[in-house]
């Protein structure tokens, strides 16, 4: 073997890999930043180190507890599932409603000005928070129970199809707005002749889309006392009934997985 | 000639054939009757439904205006919050990536990886954000490291599962070429897989990044640390001008979320 200087005198010209950030100053700067960052969002989190410590004893003993899975009261399982199954479809059902009209509000080719910001500010905020924060204020709006889950997940579906509903909308082919306009055909005529068959296809896309997203949702908006299998989930969690929990776990994955093949089957077939 | 032109004119034009029509009206039988059950089994008491509209309004009543009392705290629990998602998302990338990598057709050693890691990206994306935000929070208390542990496990699938296709697309080519000069497995990651995956990785952080941000803002609520901790506090004392500011507080933070990473999209990709 020739030594190192030896080898740089007869191939001088070694390859390097070039950098991901061709400036220095950027590239230390960037890193330096980072290692600031970390020092500064680990020093001012409250870490609380005793009770940490205890964990991994008590992780034993939750999953000990939790192990095995037990389904011995399968009836409450089975009733938590039936209503989060019936908060999924009837807040699929109200939030593809009414994201029409809102969707239509928050469009900017069909809509004035006004009522677009008003529209889109809508969305903005109904997509902002979290469905477990609405529910929490659902429940202490309307109480406890699958009324505030519907609410709840309602709002929640608005947001989503009516954010996507709108960008379809912009997306539209003019041309069947404008036919109908020669024909002096009304606004609302215009709306149900020429905007909505452009749209339909993608309305039933993402209403089974939105039917998957709520059942997983409904799962935790229960956590905050908004009903369904969260309900459930919570209670069995609050008294220590870790095999219980555990179970309903599980077949809230096993229903999430079956769903999700479910819906994705259907929308290959209407796509 | 005259009499082609009538037979058309009689022609009744219909959108569906007879057995389009039969399906679409098999469908929609089949949604009512779904409604119908859904909305008789459902154990709804039915007058609080129609008070739904004077108790929502009433609370937003009771919201305004908000009060900016709390103002200096709420802006710590904002930072917190930021830090968790922000963290999390980095200490995912961690566990991500080898992941993605034995997930991956073209690049797990055998199949029992490919399943192992098909396993763990499925089990983290099944379970929520806040479900294990309770399990976390059952084994090391409450605090930020359950609401850190929560993102991280959830994040592990989103993030596996979006790597994981990306290197399923990359282009093989290079590899081969790499491993025709005789290149060692790491040489060959670094070399052929790492740059062609890059940019994927960058899109899919910062959009999880983003995602992060807003499931940091509901983990207080099971005690795991973040704004959700000071909202579930003013929520039990009915302190709901305080609520209104932490709300108007969290869409401010969603809406600089959004922008940040919109800037970072642009600059990076």
């Amino acid at each position: 073997m020739a030594s190192p200087d030896r080898e740089a005198f007869t191939n001088p010209r070694t390859w390097k890999k070039p950098p991901f950030i061709a400036n220095p100053l950027v590239r230390y700067g960037l890193l330096v930043v980072l290692a600031a960052y970390l020092v500064w969002a680990f020093g001012s989190l409250p870490f609380n180190w005793e009770r940490i410590s205890e964990g991994l004893p008590r992780a034993a003993r939750i999953f000990g507890g939790g192990f095995p899975p037990s389904l011995s009261r399968v009836d409450l399982l089975l009733t938590g599932f039936t209503e989060s199954l019936q908060i999924a479809i009837l807040a699929t059902l109200l939030g593809v409603l009414l994201s029409v009209p809102f969707a239509v509000m928050a469009a900017r080719n069909v809509a004035p000005l006004p009522v677009y910001l008003l529209g889109r500010a809508v969305i903005i905020v109904s997509r902002s928070f979290h469905p477990v924060i609405v529910a929490i204020l659902f429940v202490a709006a309307v109480g406890f129970g699958p009324l505030a889950g519907i609410l709840t997940l309602t709002l929640y579906s608005i947001g989503f199809v009516g954010k996507l509903l709108a960008e379809e909308i912009e997306e539209i082919d003019w041309g069947q707005v404008e036919a109908m306009r020669s024909t002096g055909a009304g606004y609302l005529a215009t709306l149900f002749y020429a905007v909505f068959p452009q749209i339909l296809p993608r309305q039933v896309g993402l209403s089974m889309y939105q039917l998957d997203s709520n059942l997983r949702a409904s799962a935790v908006v229960g956590i905050v006392g908004a009903g369904g299998i969260g309900s459930t989930l919570m209670n069995a969690f609050g008294r220590y009934d870790y095999d219980f929990a555990f179970a309903i776990l599980l077949v809230i994955i096993a229903v999430i997985l079956a769903s999700e093949g479910v819906s994705g089957w259907v929308r290959k077939k209407i796509w | 000639m005259v009499d082609d032109a009538d037979l058309l004119a009689d022609r009744v034009w219909r959108r569906h054939n007879p057995k389009e029509q039969l399906i679409r009206f098999g469908v929609m039988l089949v949604t009512l009757m779904v409604v119908v059950w859904a909305v008789s089994d459902i154990d709804i008491f039915w007058p609080w439904v129609w008070d739904a509209p004077n108790q929502i309004s009433s609370l937003g009543a009771r919201m305004w205006p908000p009060d900016p009392t709390r103002l200096g705290e709420i802006v710590d629990a904002m930072i917190e919050t930021v830090h968790i998602a922000t963290l999390a998302t980095m200490l995912t990338i961690f566990i991500a990536l080898p992941v993605s990598y034995i997930a991956a057709q073209n690049t797990t050693p055998n199949r029992a990886c490919l399943w192992l890691g098909r396993f763990i990206l499925v089990s983290s994306r099944s379970v929520n954000t806040i479900i294990w935000a309770l399990l976390f929070v059952a084994i090391f208390g409450p605090g930020v490291l359950a609401g850190i542990l929560a993102i991280m496990f959830r994040s592990v699938g989103f993030i596996g599962k979006l790597m994981g296709e990306a290197i399923e697309e990359i282009d093989r080519r290079p590899v081969e070429a790499m491993e025709a000069t005789g290149a060692s497995k790491a040489k060959v990651i670094a070399y052929a897989v790492v740059p062609q995956v890059m940019p994927a990785f960058f899109a899919i952080v910062i959009l999880r990044w983003d995602i992060n941000i807003r499931e940091s803002t509901v983990l207080g609520l099971v005690g795991a640390g973040g704004i959700g901790v000071i909202l579930q506090g003013s929520i039990d004392t009915f302190a709901w001008p305080t609520v209104a500011t932490i709300l108007i507080a969290i869409i401010a933070l969603v809406l600089v979320g959004e922008a940040v990473t919109g800037l970072l999209r642009r600059k990076v990709l």
